[in-house]
């Protein structure tokens, strides 16, 4: 009766072959690495680039062990840290030989050094978080009222435009709230207007209203189309950050969604949180307003500069201190921009700054430098709600095709500073960094260390006692936790959870509860031996009686688990990742592993005198 | 090697009155200091800033207070696991708790000590933080329903009442200590406290699924009879259970450092009162709700419904 078939041996066995194949990739350790990725679409990592880095590796006489090419990487292997270091600066200065304008990012990794076959089937070492080793973690939180007022504050100019074109006279838009007011003198202009704006901007839901003698028509943006303002916000900021992030050269960056309104960033390795933080949290977005000429006569200039400033404009103070009354209306902002390159004036040779516009803007950029010949636009860079005019040059003709140069008063630098701010993208809308982790190196390795103590201490003691306490089953029950063991770091390993600090200890808290089924096992037979039984069908029992009681154990704390994984975050979801994981290997390992052996050991005899499980003499 | 040779059965229900007193007490005593002293959360919970920072040489607690209370910040400042290691723990303020307060932290220290290494730093935002409260306190309600509802389920009802109802007291009586001791509640010790009432639950499932056992076993027995042959014929693997537990929480309290030390604790705790309470006051409970061996003959009729049948290894 305790006999399984060859093929649930065989089964057994490829179980924990298979899984010791995909724990193998842990045991190897990591190896120092330099990492080479495109920082645009249009620059491609390929074997060009690979023979590239490998003729300047080799000028510059710096020995790699190895180099991988991937999809979108490309990774060269290093003996030690000091050679990477060198070596990461000879690869910048090969691939990327005009810093200032970098196509590709070269960082520091650490590639993990098991052979290729390994990875060959996809056997890699398990993903450790950044508490584990070291990075920086935040939480952005995108503020969505702000991306639908600057929606709507577009859409001001939009209506204005198309009431002009159709010469159609208002008493003015204005934004209130999250509603545009549109003034008119008489009903019949307003549903005219109305018919007008509803055919040209379906985004808006239009109700007419009166207030005393004023017809009014109100505008707010229609549900969808609000929504749909949000995701674009939130994917825009996601590009944004990701073209930020490159000018970091951080090797394997995170970067994702995580609700309606959030993005998680990761950066492991970074100890340079400051930097990180400035470069994430340049808020900027980018605005191209018309400068308000009429009314920047010295009067108002003065009073602007008290604070009084007129309606419908904004004052700023230029770099050199002039002072300047800005439209509040925007002409374009910064979603319009495809790219911005530094460079030189071709006539002057001057620094400038040459802006590339997609259709839509360039038309807009046309029309608006035709009508305004002769007067200044002002680009501005908002942040955090405060303005800073980046410069506000002189339109000197109508520019079509998209193509926009910048000039003046600009210092190289200057130039190259504000095209990487320009193309590394204005945000669509601002974030605020609203949770922040930040673990260094040394605290990771503490951490692991620690991890892997606690857990290696705890499961030698139970080891121990188990094998004194139960003899032959307790050896058993013991090969069957450190089989466990293996499932579950192979299960972590190949699925790439993140192993966390939390996450050990619910590896060491899963092995200290995995026992319990063995010892419910293991006292089950013994009280079958102690009632009479004999010891086949003492051990047949044993594992028949104990399975409900296996099972109603385990589920209620799997519900546990479970919850913790739903409503979890952060630390708290580590842990329930490795736990639920835990207690689905832990009942395969107890249960069909620990019985295959007892099996192979006492099934296939014709005569067992005694069951080697303690004393159970005793009556 | 045995360590329990009992041969009768103990009778435990005897003194379930007394039990369930000294549950009751303690209990109250707990309900008693979190609601004076509270829980003190960690930031996680309640937003603000969390530096942990190294020296070279032994960290001067008071003078990384004075400096800092110098420049303005309000900050608790203590060591941390070793005397080089220091943690200094800002609770949100409105008027300037940012992303940046951090890097200001860090150099008024370097200011004091050029040698200062940043180890660690913790931000959250107050609403987050809020929202990690509410989840923690979903995640606990969650799971206690869930688990009533499935040994509703497996059982009868009287045993998912019990059995929650004795080891919601154990969670109450682990943040009693939390509160008591002022052990600083984080995310990892929330994890620790769901962890436990999922697995002394199981203890009281191992206790009760003997209780039904006994009940189809023992047909001229009176209950309390039943339940005290359930909790002897168990109490062996109990013990050894809740044993190999405690020794991996031990394990992680001396070797796991400062990280994991009140999750270890939390643990302890936890395994300590579980068996208490799964054992000793579940059981009391289940035979004060008045469960009976009628309810299992009913159930032992209907086809399928046993728990063994079917069941292959």
């Amino acid at each position: 009766m305790n006999r399984y078939p060859t093929w649930k041996y065989t089964l057994v066995a490829l179980c924990v072959a298979l899984a010791a194949l995909y724990t193998l990739p842990n045991f190897f350790g990591e190896s120092p690495a330099v990492q080479v990725s495109s920082v645009r679409a249009t620059v491609r990592v390929d074997s060009a680039l690979l023979q590239r880095m490998e003729s300047a590796l080799t000028q510059a006489s710096i020995p790699f062990t190895g180099a991988v090419l991937d999809a979108n990487s490309l990774r060269v292997r290093f003996a030690d840290t000091d050679v990477q270091l060198k070596a990461k600066e000879a690869i910048d200065k090969a691939v990327n030989p005009d810093p200032a304008n970098a196509s590709y990012v070269v960082a520091l990794n650490l590639l993990s050094a098991s052979p290729g076959w390994l990875t060959a089937v996809r056997a890699l070492p398990m993903y450790l978080g950044l508490d584990l080793r070291g990075g920086v973690h935040f939480l952005l939180q995108v503020d969505m009222p702000a991306a639908l007022t600057k929606r709507l504050e577009s859409l001001t100019g939009d209506i204005r435009s198309l009431l002009r074109d159709k010469s159609i006279r208002h008493g003015g838009v204005v934004r209130a709230g999250q509603s545009l007011r549109i003034r008119f003198r008489d009903a019949e202009v307003r549903a005219k207007a109305r018919d007008i704006v509803a055919t040209g901007l379906t985004d808006l839901v239009l109700t007419e209203r009166e207030e005393g003698a004023e017809f009014l028509l109100l505008a707010t943006l229609k549900p969808e189309a609000a929504r749909r303002t949000q995701d674009f916000a939130l994917k825009q900021n996601i590009t944004t950050l990701h073209n930020r992030i490159n000018e970091l050269g951080v090797s394997e960056p995170v970067i994702q969604q995580q609700g309606a309104d959030r993005i998680v960033v990761q950066l492991p390795g970074v100890q340079d949180t400051a930097k990180a933080k400035d470069i994430l949290g340049r808020t900027a977005t980018l605005e191209i307003r018309m400068v308000d000429h009429e009314k920047m006569t010295p009067d108002l200039l003065a009073a602007a500069a008290r604070g009084d400033v007129p309606f419908g404009t904004e004052y700023y103070v230029e770099r050199d201190g002039a002072p300047l009354l800005v439209r509040k209306e925007v002409v374009l902002t910064g979603d319009r921009l495809t790219d911005a390159q530094p460079g030189f004036d071709n006539q002057t040779n001057e620094p400038a700054v040459y802006l590339t516009l997609d259709g839509a803007g360039a038309r807009i950029f046309k029309d608006v430098t035709r009508d305004n010949v002769g007067k200044r636009m002002a680009i501005l860079l908002i942040e955090k709600g405060k303005g800073e005019v980046v410069t506000a040059p002189v339109i000197r003709s109508e520019i079509g095709g998209g193509r926009v140069q910048i000039s003046g008063r600009m210092s190289t630098t200057e130039a190259a500073d504000v095209a990487l701010l320009l193309r590394a993208g204005a945000l669509a809308a601002p974030m605020e960094i609203i949770e922040e982790r930040t673990v260094g190196p040394s605290l990771g390795r503490d951490n692991i260390q620690k991890g892997f103590n606690a857990t290696r201490w705890g499961f030698f003691a139970i080891v121990v006692f188990m094998s004194a306490y139960y003899a032959v089953f307790g050896m058993i029950s013991s090969v069957a936790l450190a089989v466990n063991l293996l499932f579950l770091l192979a299960l972590l390993s190949l699925l790439q959870a993140t192993l966390t600090l939390p996450g050990i200890a619910a590896i060491a808290l899963t092995l200290g509860m995995a026992i319990d089924a063995n010892v419910l096992i293991n006292e089950r037979i013994r009280e079958e031996l102690r009632g009479g039984a004999t010891p086949q069908a003492a051990i047949a029992a044993g594992y028949q009686r104990a399975w409900g009681t296996i099972v109603d154990s385990n589920v209620t704390t799997l519900i546990a688990g479970l919850s913790l994984l739903i409503f979890g975050s952060g630390p708290v979801r580590g842990f329930a990742v490795v736990h639920v994981l835990g207690i689905l290997t832990s009942i395969f390992s107890s249960v069909v592993v620990s019985r295959a052996m007892v099996n192979l050991f006492y099934g296939h005899r014709r005569k067992v005198q005694r069951l080697m499980i303690g004393d159970t003499a005793w009556k | 090697m045995e360590f329990f040779k009992i041969r009768r059965t103990i009778p435990f229900m005897r003194h379930a009155l007394v039990f369930n007193v000294i549950s009751l007490l303690t209990f109250v005593l707990a309900v008693l200091f979190l609601s004076t002293r509270g829980l003190n959360f960690s930031i996680e919970f309640t937003g603000g800033t969390l530096l942990e920072v190294s020296y070279q040489q032994s960290a001067q607690v008071d003078r990384i207070r004075n400096s800092l209370e110098r420049a303005g910040y309000k900050a608790e400042v203590q060591t941390f696991g070793s005397s080089r290691d220091v943690l200094i723990r800002m609770h949100v303020d409105k008027s300037r708790s940012t992303a940046a307060l951090s890097e200001q932290v860090l150099g008024v220290l370097r200011a004091d000590d050029k040698s200062v290494e940043l180890r660690r730093v913790e931000f959250v935002g107050p609403q987050v933080g809020e929202e990690l409260a509410e989840y923690g306190a979903l995640a606990l309600l969650v799971t206690a329903v869930g688990i009533v509802l499935y040994l509703w389920m497996r059982f009868e009802w009287r045993f998912g009442l019990s059995a929650i109802i004795a080891n919601l007291h154990d969670v109450v009586i682990i943040l009693g200590f939390f509160a008591f001791f002022q052990w600083e509640f984080s995310l990892p010790v929330l994890a620790a406290v769901l962890a436990v009432l999922g697995y002394s639950v199981n203890e009281s499932v191992v206790v009760f699924d003997r209780v039904r056992e006994m009940f189809r076993k023992l047909r001229k027995a009176e209950v309390p009879e039943v339940i005290d042959s359930a909790i002897t014929g168990t109490i062996s693997r109990t013990i050894i259970t809740h044993g190999s537990t405690q020794v991996m929480a031990t394990t992680m309290l001396i070797f796991g450092g400062p990280a994991l030390h009140y999750f270890a604790l939390a643990l302890t705790i936890g395994i300590l009162f579980g068996i208490y309470s799964s054992v000793l006051v579940a059981s009391p409970l289940l035979m004060w709700l008045g469960v009976d061996r009628a309810q299992f003959v009913r159930t032992l009729k209907k086809p399928g419904k046993d728990e063994h049948e079917g069941a292959v290894v």
